[in-house]
This record gives C-alpha cells, structure tokens and sequence, in this order.
C-alpha cells in the first residue's frame, strides 16, 4: 500500500515538474525571441527538467527494482513496453502536426517547443525505464566490488545531472573528464552479462527481438529530438538544447551501450543455448531417477525414467532396457525398437563371442559398435551398453543404438554411466524400503499375534477360603507359548494348569488358545488328571504339526478331603514347599509331553500323583524360561535359585513371594531386559 | 550356535552334535538326521556328549522322528548325555521315548539288539 502510494506521488510529481518546465521553458524562450526581460528565472527550466528526471527515476525504481517477480524476459518487456507507448505518443503528434500543415503555427518556435519537451519527455522516461532494467541485469549477481562501481557510477550521473543544471559552465575539459569516467564505468558494468547464461533458446530470441524494438526506439526518439532542436535553434540560437547535457548524453550512452552489449553476447550465446539447456535436462532427468522411489513408484517407473533419460541425454535412436530377476523372469523395456529385432542384435553379437556388455555377468560399460557392422540388414550403426548395478550384482543391461556411425562421445558414455548407477542405487533403495515395509508387516502381524496371547491369559484367578493364588506372565519381544488358567468345577474342585507350547511367535500363539479351548471344555468334566492328560493328547497330537508339543501340568485341587491330584505332561517339576517340614523340593515324577505320541499308548506315559497338603504348603507352577534365564556369565537361575527364592520367603503370602522371585530373577540377570518368557503360578494353602 | 559332525562306524551313523541347539540351529540338527535317514543307514547313534544346550525346538527334532524310525525299523540312540541336558530329555518324558544310554559301547549294542 505504501509503496503503491509513493509510486503514484512520484509519477504526480514528475508530470507536475514537466508541465512547469514547460511552461517555463516557452516562456523564456518567448521573451528571449521577443527580446524582453524573462519573466521566470533562466535556470528553473534546467532545475525542473532535473526534478523531472528525479522523480522518475525513483518511480521506475519503484515500479521495476523493487518487484522480484519479473524475470529477464519481464524486464525486457517492460523496457520495450515502456518504448512502445512512448514512440506511439510521439507518432500521435507528430499526425497532428502533419495534419497541421505548413501554416504559421506548426513553424512557430514556440509550438515546436512544446513538442520538443513532449518528445523529450517521452524519451528521457524511456531511457530512465531502460536503465532500471538494466541496472537490474547487472546486479543479477553481485559481488561487493559490482555494487560499489553501480554506486560510483550513479553518483557521477547524479553530479552530471545537477552540473548541467548550472548555469556556470566550467571549461570543456571538466565535462569531458565527467563523460570519460562515465564512459569507462559503462563499459565496466556492461561485461557483467551473467544473467545471459540463464535464458532458454526460446527467451534468448524472445529478448533478441525485444532488444531489436528498443533500438528502433532509440533511433527514432534520437533523431526526433534532434532534429526539432536543430529546427529551434536555426530560429533561436539562444535555444537551451536539454538532449545535448551531459546526463542525458551519459545516460543514452548507458542504455545503448549495454543493449548492445546484450544484443550481441545473447546472438553469440544462441548456438551454445541449446548445450545448456541439455545440461539442464541431464541434472532434472537424473533427480527424476533418484526420487522416483520416494514418490511411491515401482521400480518400472525407475526402468522407464532411466530408458527416457538415457535416450534424451545422448540423441539415442533406439534403446532397449533387459532386467534379469530370479523371482519374475526377465523384463524388457524398448524404445523405438522391436523386440525381434533386439534380439537379432544380441544373437549376432552372441554368435561373435562377443564378451561381456551384453551378458548379464558384465559390469563394465562397452562400446559394441564395431560388431555390428557385419550384422547385415539392421539400420543401426553405433551400440553401446551399460550395466545396472545392484548391490555389486548386475540386474540389467541398458543398450543404446544410433543409426550414425561413431554415434557416442566419451560424454555421453559417462552421462549415460551416471544415470544407470543412479538407477541401480534408486532401485536398491526401493528394494531396502520394499523389506523394510515387510519386516514392519511381519511385526505388526506379531504385535496383533502377542495381543491375542495376552488375552489368553486369565485377567481373574480363582479365590478359595483354603488357598490363595498369584501368577505374573512377562514376555520378550517375541511371542511365548505360556499359558496359566484356572476353573472351577464344583464347590470344592478346582482345575489348575500350566503349559508351555514349544517354539515361537504366531505359531506359538494358535496352539495356546487350542490348549486354552481344551482346558475349559475337559476341565469341566470332572476327569482324572491322567485321563484328561490322554484326552488332550488325543486332541493335540493331530492338531500340532511335526516337531510341535506342548508340555503341561493339570491339577485337581479338592478342598474337601485337601488333596492335590495331578498330572505332569512333559513339564517343569512342581517346587513344593512343606510347612510342617519347612521344605522346599521338587515333584519327581514320570509324564511325557502332549503331542509327541499320537498313539494311545500315550497312557502309558503319564501318571496320576496325588498329595495332601496343609496350611501354609506352596506349590509354584513355572516355565523353563525362569529356570533357563541367563546371567552375564552364561550361567542358568537354575532349578537350586528358584528353590532359594521361594525358601526366603515361603511363609509370606502368595504376592511375597512372587515379588521375591520376579526380585532373584532380575538380579540375577542383570538387566532388566528379558529375553524369555517368564512365567510362574503361586499357590498358598491356608 | 551348534556344528554337526557325522561318521560312519561299522554300518552305523553317528550323529555328534557340538554346541547349544535352539530354535534356529535345530533346523542343522534335522537336516542331518533326515540325510542319514535318507542315505539309507540302518542304525544311527547321536553323540551328545558336546551339547551344552538343547531347547524344546531341538526336542521336537528328536521326537518327530521317532515314528518315521519305527517305521522303517532304523534304531536311533543318543548317547553320552550331559546331566543337564539329559534332565530335559527326562522332565519331557522323552527319555521314555527315545533311547539312551551312557556311553557309545552301550549304544552301539542297543541299536544291535533293537535291530534284530
């Protein structure tokens, strides 16, 4: 907003000057041509032709320097646009004053003044528009020294301005020492032509034309004001001719200069543009290969990125792109060529024993132009071929023919070399992301399979007046195959169990509900230990597959007439302890794992054990992982640690000593890190 | 981490297994038994006497084999157990399962007997 309002309060304030130097400037010449006294100062014509230039100047830095958005183009276009208004205004009155005629009027000095100081005018905004252009061409790239000669340079135009304006003129040699450092400033800003380099081909003759118009622009104002002042002057000598000041001189000379300049360096550059803009294209093309992975594409699109780039890069007129993948056969990719005729190629150069490029084992780049001229009937003439390599394996071959003869340069050798080791890294990354989508798959699946285990897991155990029960299950990151539960099944029956599946994860995770499902379903029927051990057996041994078993303890506590029966499939022994002996031991007894027999002689191989316990006995159901934790010495907690554990604190109540234990444990490890399963069952008879 | 070593011993396949066979190593362990089987050998002895450590994974090895055997009447014996994996063999029951004995002697005319 602000600016928008200084930039109107200059453009005011520079139509206001001009129509007071005009003024006064028909007014001193009507009273020099009528001899009289002036009746305004002889100087304030000069003075507002320099408030004039002044607020223009700082309009034109307004309206062009400060906008960023403008490109080359823009600014050479403002330039012209500028230039185009101007010469139309001009020409418009130049038709009135030919419609005019020859009467007095249009001879009369003082009409000619008039349009002399419109031309004028005209042209001095245009040059004013020009030089803002260009002085922002020039400062495209700065350097400290640049900005410091710019700023030499306009304080010199600035003293010019204000020299010319007074009316004392100093000795000639004064104002030519001005015009030669002015001059030698311009030749010095005009090299900088850096802004040249970054136009395409079709902006470099777009400014061509462009800087041609200005030119006519140029000549005609030039020759226009001229000649009005040359035609005031035969009538009046005492004419102040303002086209002849030095700034005005300096600053033509400027905006001429350099278009010049420009005109020619961009006419020079135009053959080399087009090296540019491939160049370009090289670095767009090989950024295009190394993100097209992150832009959730497959590595087909990169095949096809790579066929394209190569292609365009070299001027290739054919191409063929082979992928050798073990799992999906062999891909091919062609462009401008038939897939029979790709073949015939190869089987030529096959037949040859031509070694290497072609083979999928090669991993070198190879010219093979010079075997295919005796391959007769094909229309290419130039071959050569690079290896796509992923992890040190070659996975594909690139060909590039050329109808030419000695079609590729080491250049494009080594351009073409580039974007396929960049195809080969883009495609590695693919497939690194690829895996790495799968192992996160993979745990996801085990985190959904680790929830399912958990809520196989009691949340409730159940409560007895003679016995109290805590258990604690904790898991490393893998998925365990332990599993507690109780039921009850009468007033004084409860079934306890403990199993552990052998093996891992998902696995692991299914056979735990199966033992789950069986628990409940047999527990309920009031079976014999070693019964239900037969049944579940028979249940599991067709349900597991090979090398899979699961080993269990199922217990009957009956408060009743306080007995304990049990069963023990293939499990860890149960600890004990006697109260009345104040003893801990292990339950030794015979039982064989559920699932490794399928044969009914599993009842042979399982037992029913029977014991009475009193007030204050403990009985701890476990898994291996407790007694097979590892210190930092590689030793076991070992069956002895545990007995200890539960020693310590066998009086206390059932959370005691589970706390205690989980303590040991922990202790003993080391870490707080697990790396089994621990899991254990406490029972506390009272 | 387990190694595998097999020698042929008067008709006799004897299987030594060196190191701790878990989850991962037990797929070495079967490997070997199922190319003994496979070889056609009419008795196979396992030398336990280097194992430091077997897991339930491992076991299952031992025991998925035990009706194929049966079957193809090939005695498998595994001998010179350490007490502590010995001890897992029996908390299993599969002591009841498989044969065992003390020493490579002691197997040797185990497999015999069984064979006839």
């Amino acid at each position: 907003m602000k600016t928008k309002a200084i930039t109107r309060l200059l453009f005011l304030g520079s139509i206001l000057a001009w129509l007071v130097l005009v003024f006064s400037d028909i007014t001193v010449l009507y009273s020099e041509i009528r001899q009289l006294p002036p009746g305004v100062p002889k100087w304030l014509p000069s003075v507002m032709l320099n408030i004039f230039i002044l607020c223009l100047f700082y309009y034109y830095r307004y309206q062009i320097e400060k906008d960023e958005s403008l490109s080359f183009t823009d600014l050479l276009w403002k330039v012209f646009a500028t230039g185009l208004i101007a010469t139309v205004v001009s020409l418009v009155f130049r038709l009135g004053e030919f419609l005019i005629g020859t009467t007095r009027l249009a001879s009369h000095p003082l009409f000619k003044d008039l349009i002399y100081q419109i031309n004028l005018a005209l042209f001095l905004s245009f040059l004013l528009s020009a030089y803002t252009s260009w002085k922002r061409l020039i400062l495209y790239q700065k350097s400290k020294w640049l900005i410091r000669i710019w700023l030499v340079f306009e304080l010199c135009l600035f003293l010019a301005l204000w020299y010319d304006s007074i009316q004392i003129t100093v000795s000639s040699t004064a104002s030519t020492i001005i015009i030669v450092i002015i001059a030698l400033l311009v030749i010095v800003l005009s090299a900088n032509m850096r802004w040249v380099a970054y136009l395409n081909f079709k902006q470099k003759w777009t400014s061509l034309l462009l800087l041609m118009l200005s030119f006519f622009y140029l000549g005609y104002f030039l020759f226009t004001v001229n000649s009005i002042s040359a035609f005031i002057n035969s009538i009046d000598p005492a004419f102040q001719d303002f086209g002849s000041h030095i700034f005005n001189v300096c600053l033509l000379c400027f905006v001429l200069v350099y278009s010049i300049f420009s005109f020619l360096v961009i006419l020079f550059n135009l053959p080399t543009s087009s090296v540019f803009e491939q160049k370009l294209e090289e670095v767009v093309n090989f950024q295009r290969i190394s993100q097209s992975i992150q832009t959730e594409q497959n590595e087909e699109s990169v095949y096809n990125i790579l066929l394209e780039s190569s292609v365009s890069a070299v001027f290739a007129d054919a191409a063929w792109l082979e992928i050798e993948s073990a799992s999906n056969g062999s891909k091919f990719f062609t462009y401008k060529i038939t897939e029979l005729e790709s073949q015939q190629i190869r089987n030529h150069l096959k037949q040859h024993h031509v070694k290497g490029a072609l083979d999928q084992s090669s991993d070198k780049t190879k010219n093979l132009s010079k075997y295919l001229a005796s391959l007769k009937g094909s229309r290419f003439r130039s071959l050569i071929a690079f290896p796509i390599v992923v992890k040190g394996e070659t996975i594909g071959t690139l060909a590039l023919l050329k109808e030419l003869p000695e079609g590729f340069n080491k250049e494009m050798m080594r351009i073409v070399s580039n974007f396929a080791n960049q195809a080969g890294i883009s495609i590695e990354n693919f497939r690194l992301m690829e895996q790495a989508f799968q192992t996160e798959r993979y745990k996801e699946e085990l985190k959904i399979a680790k929830t399912v285990q958990k809520s196989l897991l009691p949340t409730k155990l159940e409560s007895d007046p003679d016995f109290e029960i805590s258990a604690f299950a904790q898991s490393a990151d893998e998925v365990g195959g332990d599993y507690y539960d109780t039921l009850r099944i009468n007033e004084h029956q409860v079934a306890l169990i403990i199993a552990d599946v052998s093996g891992k994860g998902t696995t692991a995770a299914f056979h735990m509900s199966q033992m789950k499902g069986i628990f409940h379903s047999l527990a309920q029927q009031e079976l014999e230990p070693k019964e239900f051990m037969a049944r579940a057996n028979r249940a599991l041994a067709f349900c597991l597959e090979r090398g899979s078993f699961i080993s269990a303890t199922y217990f009957i506590v009956d408060t009743k007439i306080k007995t304990i029966r049990y069963s023990r499939a293939g499990h860890c022994p149960v600890l004990y302890y006697k109260a009345s002996e104040k003893k801990t031991a292990y339950l030794k007894d015979k039982g064989t794992a559920l699932g490794m027999v399928r044969s009914r002689d599993y009842t042979r191989l399982v037992e029913n054990n029977e014991l009475q316990y009193e007030p204050g006995d403990v009985m701890v159901l476990y898994t291996d992982g407790i007694t097979e934790a590892k210190n930092k010495k590689n030793e076991e907690f070992d069956y002895h640690r545990l007995e200890a554990a539960l020693q310590e604190v066998a009086e206390k109540s059932s959370r005691e000593i589970e706390k205690n234990i989980i303590q040991r444990l922990y202790e003993f490890s080391g870490t707080s890190l697990i790396n089994d399963d621990y899991t254990s069952m406490i029972i506390k008879f009272r | 981490m387990v190694h595998i070593k097999r020698l042929q011993e008067g008709g006799a396949d004897i299987i030594s297994v060196i190191g701790e066979i878990d989850a991962s190593s037990s797929i070495e362990l079967d490997l070997a038994i199922a190319k003994s089987v496979g070889e056609g050998f009419k008795q196979i002895l396992v030398d336990c006497s280097a194992l430091e450590y077997i897991s339930s994974a491992g076991l299952g090895v031992f025991m998925s084999y035990i009706e194929e055997l049966k079957d193809k009447n090939i005695p498998m014996v595994l001998f010179g157990m350490k007490e502590k994996v010995a001890n897992t063999f029996s908390i299993l029951g599969l002591a009841e399962l498989l044969h065992i004995t003390t020493t490579k002697p002691e197997a040797k005319k185990l497999a015999d007997e069984l064979s006839v």
